[in-house]
Formats: structure tokens, sequence, C-alpha cells
């Protein structure tokens, strides 16, 4: 069985559980949102980032080319001497700050037929412009990258970034145009103009680019390589592919492949770099084939969020709590005089209907269920009241009625043995009476020294009129029987007495016998009785049968018949009135007679007093405590005389 | 078998050394001073000397020995010629053809396959060396283009020579169609540089007959002559140097790594454990190849082809040219 739970309970049960789903769905939600937020603009802050970043690195590198391409130009022009070349390599530096060093390098012998060299250089050098010429047998410069790619390409490139011993390890680019002279009507590769630059600044540009607390810039080369990276070591020395293959991430090289070939996108890296989850916004430089990566921390990118998320959800639990109190109070402001109610509703059935019913002042539905409350402790005192003054005169009519049966049930021969001294015969008889006041009657008395009458009636009816016309009848029948007449002109005569004031057409049935108490002859006469039962000593006990008589009280003037049967010693006749035979059990069934009858074949050697006791026992076994509807009455007259059986 | 060394625990070693020092007062008192020049830069193509002069190999064989690195303007053989070094590492080519113009023998050979192949890119639809025909091709100078030369002579087809740099910019602009590289270097550089392998298609030498044998341990016929203990102790080193790093590639890839960062070059670990497994594969093609040994079908091939390939007048005898170690 489930446990038993109080409204407040219920209430805040299904609420406070109702409100937690929603807290956790806002939470949720708001998490989510947020957080796609942020990942948004940060997608867009690192586009603008890069942008921003790359457009300052690509203003240098144009810059550079820009100086680097106009030389070239100029020097298509084959009127220029050494000195010239010598001068304007010179100038261009001076005026250029952001170059760091730019030479002029001829194929071999262009210049001069006996000079396999020709290749000026002038760089900066402790804050004053140096010069050196290049090439030697330990320096041929055409097999170098910064001539062989032009001319190969016959197009300007930006060099692979290295670093430069002589400058004192900084890291460095170079820019080499190719330019043209026309030889003998053809155009030929005459040698390449190259501008320097360092990238120091590089470095510092990216490393002012802090992103969250560990997020950072680095840049790539053409090829891949590290030109800058917040750890120095990775710079030049690795490739993002040799990153990835030492971190063993072939996502980080897929990564790599796509930034060098100048995509541009916003992707997370997770578990790349270490266990942490990150962003990448990669995107390609315009000029020198170079890319750039931001990395952004999703830890720290989201920290704010999450900030937001405790912060909700902090709110949401101490709304929750609030919530719950409210829920508890107001549930108690409900079950509280609910409470009250039922105590007094229990005082109230104890009887207690002049209980102060609680002050409930409450406008509602308890209110109102207060106030019938009220309504009904007053309807029901009322009714009480009612119902005990009622009952008091009701009582007082019972008590009377009470009083009219035992006065009814006086006037009956109660003292058995009723003749001790008279060995002839043994009669005994007994009544149960009904709640209701009813209309048997029995009687027996000597009519003279030989003869004793017995006889039992049953008036028709209940209540007190049955009660009077039973003992108008009784006295009636005493009166005339002791005149010595038959028992036919016995009823003949009652019956007459009763009909002829008998307005209310009551009426009575009755079995009348008078025995001589010597023989054993017994004269009966019947007005409309139930036959009554012989019961031969050791024989089959017999109904006597009927004489088709109707019953007294009602028709004046008619006649009843005397029949004569002889009783032997030892003989019993069992009379009794319809009480016996129409007693019900709960299932509304029948004594019967023909359960009477089994009941007396059944009984070897009948005395009377037994008998009657015994068929009183058989019926109280039958209606199982049934209530009795109408009087049970029963006599046994037994002739004694000397039984030869 | 000639067994140089014993297998010695670390711990063995270092009470050697520290008795070593007390019974002979005065450090390197017992030491011979020697000098190795390297034909390249740094990196893990040396790593069995750097081993065996990290671990004491060669002191223990009684040599102070201080290795060169070499680099793109250091001939090694120049040095041995000019008595810069008193050893110097050198291809088995290279040292055959030096023979013409200096005496120099064979005390070591250790690169049993040739690691030199020319590459292309996959999409350039190169399919066979034929294809090669009047392209491009970047061909290193000096050794590196012997191979290449007989081959294409061999094939019969000419193609444009453009001296390859160090870098492989001019290969990944396509500025060749072809480049040269070593597959222990620049193969897993152009790895590096984000081309998949699938990107590139090799060709080896070593799947041709041009399979020479590389990197050799070099001296003079005279230093042979007079210190032939010392050859012997150095070769022995080495190889116990070799045998060391490829049985702890990491303290190798740690020690090569050191002297990459001390010369200023480019160093990556991935890179360098690259080529140390590289350099497995072709110092051991097999289970049981000994390290350290020229073989003489090897050398006469080489030498039938270089004189074949008109480099080579006449080539020396075989007992001449090589007194390292035999099998």
């Amino acid at each position: 069985m489930s446990k038993r739970h109080g409204i407040a309970f219920k209430l805040a049960a299904f609420i406070l559980s109702c409100a937690f789903v929603i807290l956790v769905v806002i939470v949720g939600y708001n998490y989510n949102y947020s957080r796609d937020i942020i990942l948004r603009q940060a997608e867009e802050s690192s586009r603008n980032l890069a942008r921003d970043t790359t457009g300052r690195i690509d203003s240098v590198l144009i810059t550079v080319q820009k100086v680097a391409d106009n030389i070239a130009f100029s020097l298509e022009d084959a009127t220029l001497s050494k000195e010239e070349i010598l001068e304007l390599n010179k100038r261009v530096l001076a005026n250029n700050p952001e170059i760091y060093g730019m030479a002029i390098a001829f194929e071999p012998y262009f210049l001069e037929h006996d000079q396999l060299f020709f290749a000026p250089y002038y760089y900066r050098s402790g804050g004053r412009i140096a010069f050196n010429m290049l090439g030697g047998p330990n320096y041929r410069y055409f097999y170098m990258d910064w001539y062989q790619i032009p001319k190969e390409l016959e197009r300007p490139v930006w060099t692979e970034p290295y670093n430069d011993e002589g400058g004192g390890d900084v890291l460095m680019a170079t820019y080499s145009v190719p330019f043209f002279r026309t030889v003998d009507g053809k155009k030929v590769f005459a040698g390449v103009v190259t501008a320097d630059v360092s990238l120091d600044w590089l470095e510092d540009m990216l490393e002012e680019i802090r992103i969250y607390d560990s997020g950072f810039a680095f840049l790539l080369s053409r090829h891949g390589t590290f030109i800058a990276h917040p750890d120095r070591n990775l710079i030049i020395n690795q490739t993002i592919f040799t990153l990835a293959e030492e971190l063993d991430s072939p996502e980080l090289r897929s990564i790599g492949q796509k930034m060098l070939a100048g995509e541009s996108a916003f992707v997370p890296v997770d578990n790349v770099f270490d266990d942490t989850e990150r962003y990448l916004f990669y995107t390609g430089l315009k000029y020198g084939g170079w890319s750039l990566g931001v990395i952004f921390p999703k830890d720290e990118m989201l920290a704010e969020v999450r900030k937001l998320s405790k912060v909700t959800t902090l709110i949401g639990i101490a709304g929750f709590i609030v919530l719950a109190m409210l829920i508890i109070f107001i549930a108690r402001k409900i079950t509280n005089p609910l409470h009250k109610l039922s105590g007094a509703a229990l005082e109230i059935a104890s009887g207690n209907l002049d209980l102060k019913l609680p002050e409930i002042n409450s406008r509602d539905e308890v209110g109102d269920l207060a106030n019938s409350f009220g309504v009904m402790r007053t309807s029901l005192k009322d009714y009480i009241e009612n119902l005990t003054s009622t009952t008091a005169a009701k009582e007082r009519i019972e008590s009377e009625l009470r009083i009219a049966r035992d006065i009814q049930m006086g006037i009956l021969p109660k003292l058995f043995p009723a003749f001790p001294e008279r060995p002839e015969f043994d009669v005994f008889a007994s009544i149960e009476p009904a709640k209701e006041v009813g209309g048997d009657l029995y009687d027996f008395f000597f009519v003279d020294d030989d003869h004793f009458c017995f006889l039992i009636g049953d008036v028709s009816g209940k209540g007190v009129p049955a009660a009077f016309f039973m003992a108008v009848t009784k006295t009636l029948l005493k009166v005339v029987s002791e005149k010595g007449l038959d028992p036919g002109d016995i009823i003949t005569k009652v019956n007459s007495d009763l009909a002829a004031e008998n307005e209310s057409c009551m009426f009575v049935t009755l079995f009348l016998a008078i025995m001589n108490i010597n023989t054993g002859e017994t004269r009966y006469a019947n007005a409309g009785h139930n036959p009554p039962v012989y019961m031969p000593c050791g024989g089959k006990p017999e109904w006597i049968p009927p004489l088709g008589e109707p019953v007294a009280g009602v028709m004046e003037g008619m006649e009843y018949t005397t029949k004569t049967m002889t009783m032997h010693p030892g003989d019993v006749m069992f009379i009794y009135t319809d009480g016996v035979s129409e007693a019900m059990n709960p299932e509304n069934e029948l004594y019967s007679d023909e359960r009477l009858m089994d009941i007396l074949t059944a009984m070897d050697k009948p005395f009377a007093p037994e008998l009657v006791k015994e068929i009183d026992d058989s019926i109280k076994v039958f209606t199982r405590g049934a209530e009795q509807s109408d009087d049970i009455t029963m006599l046994a007259m037994q002739f004694c005389g000397k039984c030869d059986k | 078998m000639r067994r140089y060394h014993h297998p010695l625990s670390v711990r063995t070693m270092l009470l050697t050394m520290v008795l070593g020092l007390l019974l002979f007062p005065g450090p390197g008192l017992a030491m011979e001073k020697a000098s190795i020049v390297l034909h390249w830069l740094p990196q893990a193509q040396f790593a069995g000397h750097y081993m065996a002069k990290d671990m004491g190999f060669y002191e223990e064989e009684g040599i102070d020995l201080t290795i060169l690195p070499g680099g793109p303007d250091i001939l090694a053989s120049e040095w041995l010629e000019v008595g810069k070094a008193d050893f110097a590492t050198m291809f088995l080519s290279t040292g055959l053809l030096k023979r013409s113009s200096l005496p120099v023998i064979n005390i070591g050979q250790f690169v049993q396959h040739s690691a030199l192949m020319l590459i292309t890119k996959t999409d350039a639809g190169i399919t066979s060396l034929k294809d090669l025909e009047n392209k491009k091709v970047g061909i290193w100078a000096n050794e590196f283009q012997i191979q290449p030369r007989a081959l294409f002579k061999r094939l019969g087809i000419s193609i444009t020579v453009v001296p390859q740099s160090s870098s492989l910019d001019l290969f990944l602009r396509d500025g060749v169609m072809a480049t040269s590289g070593m597959w222990y270097n620049e193969y897993h550089l152009l790895l590096s540089y984000g081309l998949d392998q699938e990107e590139l298609r090799p060709f080896f030498f070593r799947d041709t007959d041009l399979n020479f044998p590389e990197d050799g341990i070099y001296t003079l016929e005279k230093t042979a002559d007079l210190k032939p203990d010392l050859c012997r102790a150095i070769t022995a080193a080495t190889i116990r140097g070799w045998e060391y790093a490829f049985d702890h590639p990491e303290e190798a890839l740690d020690s090569v790594m050191k002297r990459m960062i001390k010369e200023k070059i480019p160093a990556n670990r991935a890179h360098q454990k690259w080529m140390l497994d590289r350099m497995q594969d072709i110092i051991m093609p097999d289970e049981g190849t000994q390290i350290g040994v020229l073989r003489q079908d090897d050398f006469e091939r080489v030498s039938s082809i270089l004189m074949e390939a008109g480099f080579l007048e006449q080539a020396p005898m075989f007992p001449e040219f090589y007194r390292g170690p035999v099998r």
C-alpha cells in the first residue's frame, strides 16, 4: 500500500519537479544559446583579428615588393653602369628603412665578361649601411634559392624565411624579383633583385595578439614552416606537418594542408596540442603564400558563458527554494483549516454538536467549506433535537403498547404443568409474541369434571385492535364453553356474538376441542384454522383434516359443525398458529408445514411439554435470528390414560 | 667473425673509464687525438658517430676523437687532403673518384644501399623515368650527380639539369619536374611540407643496378699504414655507436638534436626520427647484415659502372681500396 501523503506534500512534489524541469531546460538552453553566440562572436572577431593582422603584414610585404619591383624594372635599362647600379642599390636601402638588405645579383659573366660573380649587397649593420660583394667559390649564389627560384619560375618570389646568421640570428625573408634584358633582340634573364626584410616585428606583432589567457596566433610559411609562434623552438625548425607528426595528429596535418592551400575556416581542434579543446581560425595572406592561424582556448572563451550559467543556476536554485517555501506555506494555509475542520467533524461525529467551530475567515473554497460545515452542524443539531422529541413520543406509545401486551399475555394461562393433579392428560402451550402486539390466543380449562376444553386462535391484523378482539374472543369462548355445548355450537355462538358488533370486519381463526379425559373421546370444531396434527402413540403423525368452515367473526348466523375422534393413551394433538409454519429465515423462506411434519414424524415417544420446546428450538434454528413478524403459538395436548404400547 | 667489442653495461663502462683514469693519471695521456669530418651538417645520418662519441666508445678505444661537422661549403676529401681532418665520411662513389687524385682508402662501409632517389609529383604524370626526357630535373652537384647522370645515359634520354640548392623550394613551386633527394632526408622533408605520400612518385636508385653503397669512413693511405690500430678502432667504435643508436633511438635523437641546435640549423625531431629509421634500413638492410663491411661485389659493381659512365678511368684493386672489417 502506498504511503499516505498530504496535499502539501503532493502539491510541493508536483510543482517543484515541474519547476526543476523548467529550470534545467532554461539553464541548458541558455548555456547552449550563449555558447553559440560566443562562438559566433569569436569566429567573427577572429576573422576581424586575422583580417587586421594579415592586412598589416601584407602592407609591409607589399611595400617591400613595390620597391624591389621598381628596382628590377629600372635594371632592365642596359645602359646602367656598375657604379650607377651600386649607387641605386645603396640609395634604395637608405630610403627604405623597412628593408634590411638588398642585393642585385647578375647572371655569370653578364655585366663583365670576365667576372663570374657580380652581386653587390648593401645591408644594415650596427645602425649603418654596410656593403659586401656576394659570390665566390664558397658562395655560388646561382644555386641559392633566392636566385634560382625567380630565375627558373621567371617571376618574383618570397623565399622561405630563414635565420640570418650574419644579421645576428634575425628571422628574415627575401623577396626576389628577376629582371630581364634584351640581348641580340632576345629577352634574356639577367639577374635578380632581392630585398631582405627582418621578420622581428612579426613576432612582436603576433605576440601582442593575446586571445583570452592562453590563445595565440601563429604564422606559417608557404611550405608550412612556422614563421611565428609563441614557442620559439618551433620557428624555422618545425613545419605544421612535423608538429602533426610529433603530436600524432592527422587532423592537424589536414588543417595544415588546407592552410597552405590558402583556405580560410574556423574549426575546432580538440586534443591536438594537448587535451584541451580549442578553436582555430586560419586564413591565407595575400602575399608571400603565408597563412595565419589564431588559436582560441574553448574553456576560456566559454568561461563567461559558464559563469552566466552558474549564476543562472544559482538564481534558479534560490528561486526554487523560495518557490518551495511558498508552496509549503500556501499548502499549509489550505490544509490547516481542513485539519481543524476534520478534527471538528470527528468531534461532531462523536456527538458534540455544541462544539465551537474553528474560526476560518478565508474567502475561498475552504471558507465556503467551513460555512457549509457550520450550516450542516446547525441542521444536524435541529434534526437531532426533532428526532429526540419524536423518539420520546414514540417510546411513550411503545411503552403503553408494551403494557397492553403484558396485560394481553397475562390473560393467557402460563403456569405449567397446569394440572399436576390430573394424570390423565398433559397439556403444554407457548406463545412467542412478535414485537408488535399480535392477536394469537390459546386457552384450556375444564368444562366439567370429565371434559377438558383446549383451543387456539389467531385474530386477523395486528396492534391494539387485534389485541382487544383477541381478549373479547377469549372471554366469549370461555363464557360460552362453560355452558356445556358442543365445540361447533360454541364457535357458532361466539361467531354470532363477534359478528354482531364487528364493524371493522376483524375475524379470528379458531380450533376448539373438548376431550373426555376418561375415554379420550375428543370433539372438535375448526373455524378456518390451520389443521392440527394428530400424533397417535407409536404411529405416524397425521393432519386432522380441516372441515372447510370459514373464519369466525365475519358472517353472522354461520353454523359450525363438530367432529369427533378418539385419542388413545399416549396420543398427542398438536395445534399451532400460522406463526409456526410461516416463520421466515433471513432468505425469506417459510418454515412450512412439511418441515413441521418432518420434525414431528422424527420424534420418538413425544411428550407434550418437550414437543413444544423442540419445535420452538427448530424454528429458532431455522430463522437464525430473523425478525419475527407474527406471534408463534403452539399447544400440545397429550392424552395419558394407560399407554398399551 | 671478428668482434671489436664485448657488450658492456653502461655501469661497467663507466667503471672501466674511472679505473682507466685512476691507472693513467693525466686525462688523455693514453688517448690518441684524431678528428673526423662528416660530409654533411649534423643530422641523424651520423647518429652512430655521435652515439659512439657520447657513449665514450671512441675513448674506450683510446681515441680522443673530434667530430667536425660538414656542410654545403665543406668538401670532406679536401679536408683529408690538407690535413684538417684525419678521417672523413664519404660516399663510396666519391671515395672511388677521389682515389684517382688522392690516395684515400675505405676503412668501414656503413650505408649498404643507395638512399638517393628522384622524386616527382604524382600529378606531373611521370610514370617512368623516360618521361623525364627534356624536362627540368634538379640534380645536386658533386657525387650526387654520378648516379643520375649514369642513369639518364643508360636510359638514353637527355634532361635539363637544374643545379639543386639545399632546399626543395624550387620543386615545391614546380620549378623542376623532378628533384633529387635522399630517402632519409628530402623525401620526408616533402612530407613535412604537407605533401602526402600519394602525391609523390619516387624513383629509387636502389631499385636499379645503380644501387651504390654510400656513407663510409675514409682516410689517407699513409694514415692507414701508420696507424692501422687507430683505423680499426675508429670503425669498431662507430659500429658500436650505430648499434647503440638503433637500440636506443630516443637517446640517439637527443644526441642529434643537441648538435643541430648547437650548429643553429633547423632541427625537428620528427624528421630526425624518420632519418634514423631510414638509416637503419640502409645500414642494416637485412636482419643479419654485419655493420661496417664493404662487400667486394658491391665495390666492383660500382667501379665498373663508374668506368662505364666515364667517371673513372681505372678502378683500384679491392684490397688496396678497402681495409675495413671483413665478414
